[in-house]
């Protein structure tokens, strides 16, 4: 699996500066997504998760280890690598067709092709009714999925999806869930999503990544062996969540008894990633 | 409820106070409360602004400060959007200059008239220099305070989609700074007509109404001074009415406001 890694992440760290003090967003991190996959991401808030989505976009760089992408390395942001965001960021002065648009703006497509695939995309996402609306006119859910059209309409190699349904009511959710999930089997683009929702992440996840934090860190990779579209109703569904809930809880208790984050520096053996690697 | 007041009933609202203010007008001066000469009844004011519309070229000196008025406010207009931009987008250029801007503006606009003057003579171009610098300040204000507000999380939405500067400028900047934009030039609009009017009274005496005006006052004629009073009132009206309408149309994506 890792020799056909389609993005793989190496030994990441990510630190940041905080009122002159470094605080580790991620310590070691490594995950190396195929082609075609769709891992979540979820854990605690502060565990780095959505520093490791913006990291794998390109649309921050300021790491220690490695992340490719197809091979190359990932120096900033680029259109093969599209990036939804928690919050619609519909350009609020364009219609819905236009700002799905302007994820086309810089592609070599002709003129005729990208009316006929920004039309495409909305029929994808069920907005074509809504095509020259503007974004205050929309939902909340219209206006995530214009926004998901915008990330998708340039056939990007690899999607990332920050809490793309954070902010939505749960009936708006699951229902986009489900959207994303069709969009994906039938595109075939590489999704990673992060989210703090382990229900979401275990519909939706071919394998989920549990991160604890301080310092963000990968605690285990739980594969999730059942067919699609999935009935969370089940008993595997069920047991699979459980299983996931479990490893998140260890993250939020083992957080207290350990001293400083300092201190958990020198922990060598780090058994999740390199599953991940091997799986 | 205020929501759903017609547009009729808010005209006639809105025409009360004048109407009431003509009758106390007609009253005062009917019953010999105030001197005819400082205050002149409506019908000489009437009768004086047939003559000059009819006898005089009132419509000539009203094209003349309309044009001037146009001139000075589009140089202005222009002129205040490109440097602010400028400012707005080179932090550099914005440290350096913003602080000497910011005091710049606090010298009144009439202290300029004599350097004007000076610089530029007595004729049309020192009036509409004078006017433009009117225009140019809440412009490049306004301007350079909504490209500095442009949001953060659309200029990363711009950096994931690849944009180069242009893209940024026209996607992101000027859309985004466009109502700030608009107030500044709704309030150029304002502030140019005031100065239309000024230079014409504190720079050499042309066609213009504010000549008009002057005219009135050598000849002692109240009246005359009257419907040029009038007529400025009536402009800078129009003026910001015309205003209101050219924003609503560019701002057209915004959610209609509350009140």
């Amino acid at each position: 699996m890792s020799a056909t890694a389609h993005l793989a992440i190496q030994n990441v760290t990510r630190q940041f500066m905080v009122n002159s003090r470094i605080i580790t967003a991620l310590q070691d991190v490594s995950l190396s997504v195929a082609a075609g996959e769709f891992v979540t991401i979820v854990g605690a808030s502060g565990c780095g998760k959505s520093t490791l989505l913006r990291l794998g976009a390109g649309l921050d760089t300021g790491h220690q280890g490695e992340i490719r992408h197809r091979g190359e390395p990932v120096r900033g942001a680029s259109l093969e690598r599209g990036i939804v965001f928690q919050e619609p960021r519909l350009f609020p002065w364009l219609t819905v067709e236009r700002n799905v648009a302007l994820g086309l703006e810089n592609a070599a497509v002709s003129k005729a092709d990208k009316k006929r695939l920004v039309d495409e995309h909305l029929e994808l996402v069920g907005l074509t009714g809504f095509a020259k609306a503007y974004p205050h006119q929309l939902s909340g859910g219209m206006a995530q999925r214009a926004g998901i059209a915008r990330g998708l309409v340039n056939r990007p190699d690899v999607l990332f999806l920050d809490e793309p349904f954070g902010a939505l009511d749960a009936i708006t959710k699951a229902h986009l869930q489900g959207e994303l999930q069709s969009i994906w089997s039938r595109e075939k683009i590489t999704m990673i999503l992060v989210t703090h929702d382990v229900d979401e992440a275990v519909f939706l996840g071919d394998r989920v990544v549990v991160m604890s934090p301080r310092p963000g860190r990968i605690r285990e990779i739980v594969p999730v062996d059942l067919p699609r579209p999935r009935d969370r109703t089940s008993a595997a569904f069920a047991t699979v969540r459980a299983h996931v809930l479990q490893s998140l809880n260890g993250t939020t208790s083992a957080r207290d008894p350990r001293p400083t984050p300092a201190d958990a520096t020198p922990v060598l053996p780090r058994p999740a990633p390199a599953i991940a690697v091997a799986r | 409820m205020s929501g759903t007041t017609s547009t009729a009933l808010r005209i006639r609202r809105g025409i009360t106070l004048p109407l009431l203010l003509l009758v106390v007008w007609e009253f005062s001066s009917r019953t010999g409360l105030v001197d005819p000469r400082f205050l002149p009844p409506l019908e000489s004011v009437i009768a004086t602004a047939r003559r000059e519309l009819f006898g005089n070229d009132l419509i000539f000196d009203l094209l003349s400060s309309l044009a001037r008025n146009l001139c000075g406010f589009l140089l202005g207009a222009a002129v205040g959007i490109a440097f602010a931009t400028v400012l707005a987008l080179s932090p550099l250029a914005g440290r350096l200059v913003m602080p000497t801007f910011n005091g710049f503006k606090q010298i009144s606009l009439l202290a300029w008239i004599p350097l004007i003057s000076v610089w530029f003579g007595f004729g049309e171009q020192a009036k509409i220099v004078f006017v433009a610098l009117a225009c140019f300040i809440p412009v490049v204000l306004n301007t350079y305070d909504g490209m500095r507000d442009a949001p953060a999380d659309l200029i990363e939405v711009g950096r994931a989609l690849q944009f180069n500067a242009r893209q940024r400028f026209w996607r992101i900047y000027l859309p985004s700074a466009m109502p700030a934009i608009a107030t500044g030039i709704h309030l150029g609009l304002i502030y140019s007509w005031l100065a239309t009017v000024g230079a014409e009274y504190f720079l050499a005496v042309g066609p213009g109404i504010g000549g008009l005006v002057i005219a009135g006052r050598e000849r002692f004629d109240m009246a005359m001074v009257m419907v040029g009073v009038i007529i400025l009132g009536l402009v800078g009206f129009s003026l910001n009415r015309l205003a209101a309408t050219v924003e609503n149309h560019l701002l057209r994506w915004r959610p209609p406001r509350a009140a």
